[in-house]
């Protein structure tokens, strides 16, 4: 047991007092980011990211990776009091749990989202702890092909396995692809795109992007629908949480079921908000009492929240093994781990082992910190809400301009967030998804040194994807997935003959608009 | 969102075909720009795939799903991108947001943020002007001292601070 004994050490270094702390502010500041509508899991981390730059890299992580965890839990306050999905991934948990507030039942309501998520979290960790190392050992066999075969099969299981609309899936993919190429080509040292541009030279920051996207985007779809925000009361005691805690067996079902979906979606990216939804319909499909699900049923809640928390935090499992994030944060951490100096992917598990089990020694205390800080500051939480937003939107507003401009110390980096901005809130508007386009930016340039590589070991002959019968595998997964949604749609087109509508039926169901 | 009635006049707005379609061509654009500036420097073979080799092809599939994206949206049934009074409601932050960031360069970052803040809640709502004041001087100064002073982070500062000495 080598991984085991390196777990101990990592619960070592996550124990210590000060990264104790980190987490703590990671897990307060992220449920905030999570609470607050225009500021998201993505967009925090990005904000933050710069000023952890002097930081040891294991400390800079665990708090980063706490905001995460924060992020995932505050999504929860603000659906079930408010109404309103902080996070697309908590959508699903607004069905049940606002009926639940509704009736007066918010305290279990609230208790039954952390411990679900906490429950789904705690899956993923476990997976991380004894999959990841596999992979990534297994990984350490991979070459260039190998390696473009995988970032293949992240973005065709992208288009395959979304709910938007196909081709603007693609679209969304390629413009992050070519956002990524701007500037210094790494291989051959030419310019590329850049129109003479000095200020192109240095290419798109993807973490620009993010708080453009993410954050002013997001504060602008906000701003449509008035300021003002109605919420229910909540206050949670310690006899509700054992009360609630205490009928939970019953439903292990309905979890076990939500932690599996949650960490197959997760660790394909297919993400989180697509897990909460699958969740939530095998939960309906299964129930002995369908009827009651969407007015106020406790599994209505568990349900989602498993499922999203077991996807995001299985998410990191790729971005750790194999250098490729299974969701938007976890692209900008993988970011992070750059800036830092450290490559993610097999060779971190070997040269980086303080760090990599640091952190995931870290992601069962700060889940377990993230749990009892949630439980115990909900109030707190919800009267965030109740701050006049004419008075937050500014401040969110300027703390993006901040972080824009942080990262390298340019003021047409502030515009171009702006830019971003109002990019993002058409997108939005018009369902082109975002998380695509970020992922694309950060894996662009390697996903292309990969496929260059690649084809100049083999002299230009594209049979190097085919070469040998791991390639091959990867290459024929990835067509499957990119031709799995097609296939299904022409499927159930030729049985339902709904003709020229089906392609209208692949709006994603409800993200926050 | 909502597609109500078209003859309510709070409803009505900008038509979600006309932007799809106006989207769709300027990625369209896009994608020619990228085309025309990969196969002007080389996305062939030399030894190697040129640097142009990987995004004309990526600007080759690119184009193929905006040109679809285009046709799909030329079929699709019209609703309402934004009605005039969302439209209204977003200029009303985006006008000062745009502001401000003009502002940073001149001013620097925190004189340009009490403004903003200042713009920001005068034309968004009634708050009392004693609360604009208050907000829109701490926020900065709350500003100034985690970044400059806790994190050492430089933001571009202007006039003011250089008279203050920073």
């Amino acid at each position: 047991m080598d991984d085991f004994s390196s777990l101990l050490a990592g619960f070592q270094v996550a124990l210590s007092w000060h990264n104790v702390g980190f987490m703590a502010i990671g897990v307060v500041l992220g449920i905030i980011v999570g609470v607050l509508p225009g500021l998201g899991g993505p967009n925090g981390v990005a904000i933050l990211l710069p000023l952890t730059f002097g930081m040891d890299p294991t400390s800079a992580i665990i708090l980063l990776s706490s905001i995460y965890w924060g992020a995932l839990f505050g999504g929860a306050i603000t659906s079930i009091l408010f109404n309103i999905p902080g996070e697309a991934w908590s959508v699903a948990t607004t069905f049940d749990g606002y009926p639940m507030a509704v009736q007066g039942r918010a305290a279990e309501a609230l208790t039954a989202a952390f411990t679900a998520s906490f429950i789904g979290a705690l899956s993923g960790v476990v997976l991380i702890t004894f999959v990841a190392p596999l992979v990534a050992s297994f990984a350490l066999r991979f070459g260039p092909a190998e390696f473009f075969a995988v970032f293949l099969l992240t973005f065709c299981s992208f288009v395959g396995m979304g709910r938007d609309n196909r081709s603007k899936i693609i679209a969304s993919l390629c413009i992050g692809f070519l956002l990524a190429a701007v500037g210094l080509d790494s291989i051959s040292g030419d310019l590329r795109m850049t129109f003479g541009s000095a200020e192109l030279m240095r290419g798109f920051d993807f973490l620009i992007v993010v708080i453009g996207l993410f954050g002013v985007g997001e504060i602008l779809l906000t701003v449509e629908e008035g300021l003002v925000f109605k919420g229910k009361h909540a206050r949670i005691d310690l006899k509700v949480v054992l009360k609630t805690w205490a009928g939970l067996p019953r439903y292990w079902l309905t979890l076990v079921r939500s932690a599996v979906v949650g960490m197959w979606l997760g660790v394909t990216p297919g993400g989180a908000i697509a897990a909460s939804f699958m969740g939530y319909g095998l939960a309906k499909r299964f129930s002995r009492k369908p009827a009651s699900f969407g007015k106020g049923n406790i599994e209505g809640v568990l349900a989602p929240e498993t499922a999203a928390h077991a996807a995001g935090t299985s998410a990191l499992l790729p971005m750790l093994s194999l250098g490729i994030p299974g969701s938007a944060t976890a692209a900008v951490l993988l970011g992070g781990l750059l800036v830092w100096g450290l490559q993610p992917g097999p060779m971190l598990f070997v040269e980086q082992k303080e760090f990599v089990w640091g952190l995931i020694a870290s992601m069962y205390l700060g889940n377990l910190a993230g749990l009892i800080i949630v439980l115990a500051t909900v109030p707190l939480f919800a009267a965030v809400m109740r701050i006049p937003f004419s008075f937050v939107a500014p401040v969110i507003l300027i703390v993006c301009a901040i972080g824009a401009y942080t990262i390298s110390n340019s003021i047409f980096d502030i515009w171009l967030m702006l830019v971003f901005g109002v990019i993002g809130y058409v997108f939005k508007k018009l369902d082109y998804p975002l998380a695509p386009l970020v992922l694309a930016l950060v894996l662009g340039d390697r996903a292309e040194d990969a496929f260059r590589q690649a084809l100049l070991g083999s002299g230009g002959s594209l049979g190097v994807f085919w070469a040998n019968g791991l390639v091959t595998t990867l290459v024929v997964l990835a067509l499957l997935l990119l031709l799995w949604g097609p296939l299904g749609d022409a499927l159930a087109a030729l049985r339902g003959r709904r003709g020229s509508e089906a392609e209208d039926e692949t709006k994603p169901v409800g993200v926050i608009e | 969102m909502s597609v109500p009635s078209e003859t309510e006049p709070t409803s009505r707005g900008i038509s979600r075909r006309l932007v799809e379609i106006v989207t769709a061509l300027s990625l369209i654009g896009l994608a020619a720009i990228v085309l025309y500036d990969s196969h002007g420097r080389g996305a062939g073979w030399d030894g190697g795939p040129q640097n142009g080799f990987f995004p004309a092809r990526v600007g080759w599939i690119f184009l193929a799903a905006s040109l679809f994206i285009l046709w799909q949206a030329s079929r699709r049934e019209d609703g309402v991108f934004v009605t005039y009074v969302q439209l209204g409601q977003v200029a009303r932050v985006l006008g000062p947001l745009v502001l401000f960031v003009a502002l940073i360069a001149p001013l620097g970052i925190y004189v340009a943020s009490a403004i903003f803040i200042v713009a920001f809640m005068a034309v968004v709502n009634t708050s009392r002007w004693w609360s604009i004041a208050l907000t829109a001087v701490l926020v900065p100064i709350i500003c100034f001292w985690v970044f400059e002073l806790q994190f050492r982070v430089p933001l571009p500062k202007g006039p003011l601070e250089a008279a203050l000495g920073y």
